[in-house]
């Protein structure tokens, strides 16, 4: 599905990715772990085709092409969602016309029909139910106002009706406590499905409890230094992440 | 001959009249011999520094002719936010309609008048108050007092709420071309009492009028003003506007100025802050296409100590448009606990848009805290990201976001009817209708 290598990428004139390569198949839940300014956060967005950072080099494959080729709203309508770490308040565009408004554009993009409001809302009544929202969530401005615990509910009520195939959850448990955690790894659990895959972007090991990994990679300066099965985001949890870093210097 | 004797001819060429005794023509030959003395300020007043007014001064508005076509509840149905519960006021081209005013008995024991009607029941408030909160040393408020013809004046006694929202609703058609208005508007909230006020002004195809409008509002001790202004002028129009209001002890304050009309208009609300712990808030959106040129200054005068105020007013500036925001505060030496705050933020959409802002503070006094922040920008990366990242195409994440950043100012009207009626203009104004 996925096919990352050798991927290169600056911000701001600074190397931030510096060689990742990386194979996500359907089906499989990936996550990727590491410490604060690893790139984790980089790598999620350039995946999503965030125009502020520079790919330098590698290639990214997405079902068969050229993914760095791609706008972000060519590769959102192509089955790529990112839920943010920090979610954009739109303050005036109610929850429910927005999500309208992408769920519409993915449609079309599949050449399947708009929908109008009123179907749209049953459709939602469904979805709302994943993330424990209510109707009331639907009317308010995007975002604006919403705690922490209710943005990152609000990513995963978006990820459920727009239905990638391929969802990035960057950091999605940062800034949450464990009710809303529960709440939005269930809601992930309850996506999952054989033909679609996950990439769960995490500082700690927590939210690894509830949304279990096939595979952990460990991002430390740039590049994965790690890979492996569940049992390595443990034993993270229990030594940290310095016995995988190179001692300064090493790398020049 | 100057732009200005042409006005003295035709003041002189009225009949002044008898209404009001003697008073108010006094007060009316007092101003024209304030607007002769002073002129139409140019570029060289500070006050008027990045707006020339020229394309007024040149031309000569007559005092505007009455329309020739009976409008119907139809025809007014666009602007009255579709409420038939408030009281409407309806002026066309200047005169009082009655037909399509929608004025209920007031259940409570309060005065709201054409300005006809207070000068036969109530020609003692007039004679006291009016012309006292706007002096006419400014030429277009002398303009307007010396032509003045008709306007609203609302008075409510002491601790009464009048709850229904009063809508005052100056229209102008087709037969206003060339033609100038000088609405006025007189508030009086007496100690402990509350009203609100919108002031909507709209067009049906009126031209190249000019509009010039002068409101004086008197909160008193304890009592509550809001005050919504709706400028929707037409294309080819000019709008000049000056509120001026004075607050009591404790009173509150907040005018609202939306702007979306008018080739050339300038809208100033001004607050003289007399009793300690009032607040005042000064809001506004303005939304400008093609040549627009849209000024707002604001002031607040802080008298008395302990009192806050409250600005935050937003542009977006398309085509080749120009907005300008000056935001003037000052404190006196006595005005100490002054907790003063001013932001305006501008995105330029258009390519020759332009935005001039300036913030001015005089602080007199050393203990208070004043603040004022400005920004002038494009639409935000991250949100533009954001948007794009759910597929929604470039076109109109654009068109979203800048509703937003709209959007985010009417938040702070407090009148939920009339938010959501704005909301609803700038919505279709910026967001393209769905492709089925």
């Amino acid at each position: 599905m996925l096919k990352i290598e050798n991927l290169t990428a600056n911000a701001g004139g600074k190397q931030i990715l510096k060689g990742i390569s990386l194979t996500v198949n359907p089906g499989e839940v990936h996550a990727i772990m590491g410490p604060n300014g690893s790139g984790k956060s980089t790598l999620a967005q350039v995946i999503a085709g965030h125009p502020g950072y520079e790919v330098t080099g590698g290639t990214v494959t997405y079902e068969g092409q050229d993914l760095l080729a791609l706008d972000a709203e060519v590769r959102a309508q192509q089955g790529i969602f990112l839920a943010f770490q920090y979610p954009v308040e739109i303050p005036g565009v109610s929850n429910a016309y927005f999500l309208r408004a992408a769920y519409n554009e993915i449609r079309k993009a599949r050449g399947e029909e708009e929908v109008d409001p009123m179907e749209f809302l049953d459709l939602m009544a469904q979805k709302l139910k994943i993330v424990e929202m209510t109707e009331e969530m639907l009317q308010r401005s995007v975002n604006a106002g919403f705690s922490g615990g209710e943005k990152k509910r609000n990513e995963i009520l978006q990820m459920a009706v727009l239905d990638p195939k391929l969802a990035i959850l960057d950091e999605t448990d940062s800034g949450l406590d464990i009710d809303a955690l529960r709440i939005v790894a269930e809601g992930v659990n309850k996506l999952k499905r054989p033909d679609n895959a996950t990439v769960v972007v995490t500082h700690y090991q927590r939210l690894l409890n509830y949304i279990v990994p096939d595979y952990v990679h460990v991002l430390a300066q740039g590049r994965i230094v790690r890979s492996g099965g569940k049992e390595l985001a443990l034993e993270l949890e229990e030594k940290g992440y310095d016995w995988l870093l190179e001692p300064a210097g090493a790398s020049a | 001959m100057t732009a200005h004797s042409n006005y003295r001819e035709l003041f002189d060429a009225a009949t002044v009249g008898t209404a009001g005794k003697d008073w108010l023509p006094k007060l009316k030959i007092a101003a024209i011999e304030q607007f002769e003395a002073a002129g139409f300020p140019t570029t060289r007043d500070e006050d008027w520094h990045f707006t020339s007014v020229t394309p007024i001064a040149e031309r000569t508005f007559r005092p505007v002719k009455p329309s020739k076509t009976a409008l119907t509840a139809d025809d007014i149905a666009p602007f009255t936010y579709g409420r038939d519960d408030w009281h409407l006021l309806v002026f066309v081209n200047g005169k009082y309609e009655p037909s399509l005013s929608n004025f209920a008995e007031l259940d409570v024991d309060a005065q709201v008048m054409t300005f006809g009607e207070a000068l036969k029941e109530a020609p003692e408030l007039l004679a006291e108050r009016l012309g006292t909160l706007a002096p006419a040393k400014q030429a277009f408020t002398a303009l307007n007092t010396a032509f003045m013809a008709d306007g609203v004046v609302v008075r409510v006694p002491a601790d009464v709420a009048l709850d229904t929202p009063i809508h005052i609703l100056y229209l102008v058609d087709a037969h206003a071309n060339n033609g100038s208005l000088h609405p006025r508007t007189l508030v009086i909230a007496e100690r402990g009492a509350q009203a609100t006020l919108i002031e909507t002004f709209a067009t049906l195809g009126g031209g190249a009028y000019f509009t010039n409008h002068v409101a004086e509002v008197i909160v008193g001790d304890n009592a509550r003003v809001d005050h919504y202004k709706v400028q929707r002028e037409g294309a080819e129009a000019f709008h000049v506007g000056t509120t001026q209001a004075t607050q009591g002890r404790d009173s509150i304050y907040h005018a609202f100025t939306f702007t979306t009309g008018a080739q050339l208009s300038r809208t100033n609300v001004y607050s003289r802050l007399l009793g300690a712990n009032s607040e005042v808030r000064l809001n506004g959106l303005y939304a400008l296409e093609e040549t627009q040129h849209a000024d707002n200054q604001t002031f607040v005068e802080h008298i008395a100590p302990a009192c806050s105020s409250r600005e935050v007013y937003k542009g977006i500036l398309d085509g080749a448009s120009h907005g300008v925001f000056n935001g003037k505060v000052y404190v006196a030496p006595q005005a100490q606990q002054t907790d003063g705050k001013q932001t305006n933020h501008a995105l330029l959409i258009g390519d020759g848009a332009r935005v001039d802002t300036k913030p001015q503070l005089e602080i007199f006094a050393d203990d208070v805290k004043c603040t004022h922040g400005a920004t002038v920008g494009r639409l935000d990366e991250m949100a533009k990201f954001y948007m794009k990242s759910r597929g929604i195409g470039a076109e109109r994440t654009r068109a979203l976001l800048t509703y937003a950043f709209a959007a985010e100012v009417l938040e702070l009207i407090e009148l939920e009817p009339l938010k959501v009626a704005l909301e609803g203009l700038l919505f279709d104004r910026f967001i393209p209708p769905e492709t089925a």
